[in-house]
């Protein structure tokens, strides 16, 4: 047993034990727990990896005469000011009104570069801050503080993605290639600091953190904290980071990002500890999740390791698939390397948490006021045959009044649909049968589905209908764009 | 070696690929193939020893040949996170033994699909 006291005196005398958790796990597997626990005092762990919800109050101090922001943008990248006249909050995954590719993320990358940004804001006009516009250059050392403050970082483990669609997805996971063609996952694994302290007995309120090069604390959990799921809510004074451990990125098709390094020390205070720490990424185990079903529950594909998914490849429905990382360990171990130097230097002291975080707690969904389903909206289908001509397709859409007949076989399966249009196209054609002129490629939604995602297919493939099927593709109905305008009184 | 084949609206139509591969008894691997009614550019591999008499055989059935030397390239932004790695179809990006990225240009088919997918836009083609 060993107090954090007596290691923060190791420290102050520099004769202080310590190693990254990559060397811990050898230490373990050597001399077992016990030795590891009397000869190792602290162990660095690490993580590198893209984190949106990060962002930084800013201070500017006043102006003459004195405003109070309304708004405010930073190389036109619009911050937050619902506080005091001249605080701001700017988030990371804020975007640029003018700029491609670029926001929140990439001006904080450039305040920790040492370079100059624009600032812009508008003013309310009152008689205490009568002023009502300004603009200026500003860089760090012109501000009073500037804070990074992260609602959620450094999960301790996260959901792995694929993707079953037809098509390809660009997601906050990264792109994600049609019929499962490949997996991405984020998270250090067996490095990462929860992982190394599950019991949360040293990671807590309080801890002194290493957060982008600077000294750092831990101010809570973080916002959908959910052990193994943990989460953590840090802060950091922003003029202390290093440009090394801090990178803007943007993720096609989603919003930009910032990739933080944050290092966690866990004192090795008993064998319970050291055990802990000797955690090894075979046994951190996640899931593998489907980004082709657009729903909030995404189905799991399979359960996973790290270590699996650090191998690179990971079987799924017999096929071996490619895995890409998000995270990178290479910046992880240097945050863990480095945090090492800086407890060896008697640059940085360890501190025990003032209040622990919980160890259980939920992540709920939404509480939303009402969720409408297709089926719903649903109507009966008029449905065809493949070989019936174009006059009684004709027919049949003036005699029942609708303008798509969907296509089926025998056993009510899907295999096309026509619209009133085909039916124009079939006479300038010369077309006789419906096969001739049907659309084979019919988009199509499951009746317990969302109406919201019927309706975002509409206007994405700019149609008016979608036949509902079920998991066989059987013809359930239709629902059209007329219903759902008449149903939701748009 | 890579070779960038252009086929003009002549060419394009002939069996150039199948001709010069039985003239030169040389496997010719198509790696990339955009074929249109007018042109068309191909990339195929040839083994090293033999490109160049493959590339004699295609300039006299008047393809246009450009050898392939400059491939994709990185520049400082690069993190090192390997979201490149499952998207290249031809592996060129892997992780080292340091967990850096490492990348094996040779392979690489210039289709591109890395240059959109990395996160700190550390990925291009030089000029």
């Amino acid at each position: 047993m060993k107090s954090i006291e007596e290691i923060n005196a190791k420290i102050r005398e520099g004769s202080v034990c310590v190693v990254t958790a990559k060397e811990m796990k050898e230490i373990v597997t050597e001399m077992g727990t016990k030795k590891a626990a009397k000869e190792v005092d602290v162990v660095t762990t690490g993580t590198f990896g893209a984190m949106c919800s990060t962002g930084v109050f800013i201070n500017f101090g006043h102006a003459d005469p004195p405003i109070k922001f309304k708004r405010v943008w930073l190389n036109d990248v619009e911050a937050y000011t619902g506080m005091a006249a001249v605080d701001i909050f700017l988030g990371a995954t804020k975007i640029s009104e003018t700029r491609e590719f670029y926001g929140g993320a990439h001006v904080i990358e450039e305040l920790v570069f040492g370079k100059e940004v624009e600032m812009r804001a508008i003013g309310f006009g009152t008689d205490c801050y009568p002023r009502k516009e300004i603009l200026t250059s500003i860089s760090l050392q012109d501000v009073n503080q500037a804070v990074m403050v992260n609602p959620r970082n450094a999960y301790q483990r996260y959901r792995a993605a694929t993707n079953s669609s037809e098509r390809i997805l660009r997601t906050y996971m990264g792109t994600l290639l049609p019929n499962y063609g490949n997996v991405t996952f984020a998270g250090t694994g067996e490095i990462s600091p929860m992982n190394n302290d599950p019991e949360f007995r040293t990671i807590g309120i309080g801890t002194r953190i290493f957060l982008c090069g600077a000294r750092g604390y831990i101010i809570g959990e973080g916002t959908q904290h959910s052990p193994p799921f943990g989460t953590l809510m840090v802060k950091g004074n922003l003029k202390e980071m290093k440009p090394d451990f801090l990178k803007a990125c943007y993720f096609p098709g989603y919003a930009p990002s910032i990739f933080l390094g944050i290092g966690i020390p866990i004192p090795v205070l008993d064998d319970e500890i050291a055990k802990a720490t000797g955690i090894k990424d075979d046994e951190i185990k996640t899931t593998i999740i489907d980004f082709g079903v657009p729903r909030r529950d995404r189905p799991t594909v399979r359960e996973v390791s790290y270590a699996e998914l650090k191998s690179g490849k990971v079987e799924i429905n017999g096929q071996d698939v490619r895995v890409s990382p998000l995270s990178s360990y290479y910046i992880a171990e240097k945050v863990m390397k480095e945090l090492k130097k800086m407890i060896e230097k008697g640059e940085f002291f360890l501190s025990m948490p003032v209040e622990r975080v919980k160890r259980n707690e939920i992540f709920k969904p939404m509480k939303q006021r009402e969720i409408r389903i297709v089926r719903e909206f649903m109507t009966k289908a008029v449905t065809i045959n493949e070989d019936l001509s174009i006059e009684d397709a004709a027919m049949l859409m003036i005699q029942k009044n609708v303008n798509h007949l969907p296509v089926v076989d025998k056993e009510k399966v899907l295999k096309g649909i026509v619209t009133s249009w085909d039916i124009a196209k079939a006479i300038t054609v010369g077309a006789r049968r419906v096969e001739e002129v049907m659309t084979r490629d019919v988009v199509t939604v499951f009746p317990d589905e969302p109406i919201a995602i019927a309706i975002s297919k509409l206007e994405k493939y700019d149609i008016s209908a979608l036949p509902v099927i079920d998991n066989k593709k059987r013809v359930l109905g239709i629902v059209t764009s007329e219903t759902i305008s008449k149903m939701l009184g748009v | 070696m890579l070779l960038l084949l252009r086929f003009d609206s002549k060419t394009v139509r002939e069996p150039i690929i199948s001709m010069t591969s039985i003239k030169t008894g040389t496997p010719i691997n198509i790696l990339k193939a955009d074929v249109g009614a007018r042109r068309g550019e191909i990339i195929v591999e040839v083994p090293e020893e033999r490109a160049k008499e493959v590339e004699k055989i295609l300039i006299e059935m008047e393809v246009e040949v450009q050898e392939i030397t400059k491939t994709i390239a990185r520049n400082d932004n690069c993190v090192h996170c390997g979201l490149c790695i499952s998207i290249c179809p031809t592996e060129v990006f892997r992780l080292n033994g340091e967990n850096k990225v490492e990348m094996k240009t040779e392979k690489c088919i210039h289709c591109g699909a890395c240059i959109k997918v990395c996160p700190t836009m550390a990925l291009y083609f030089p000029i």
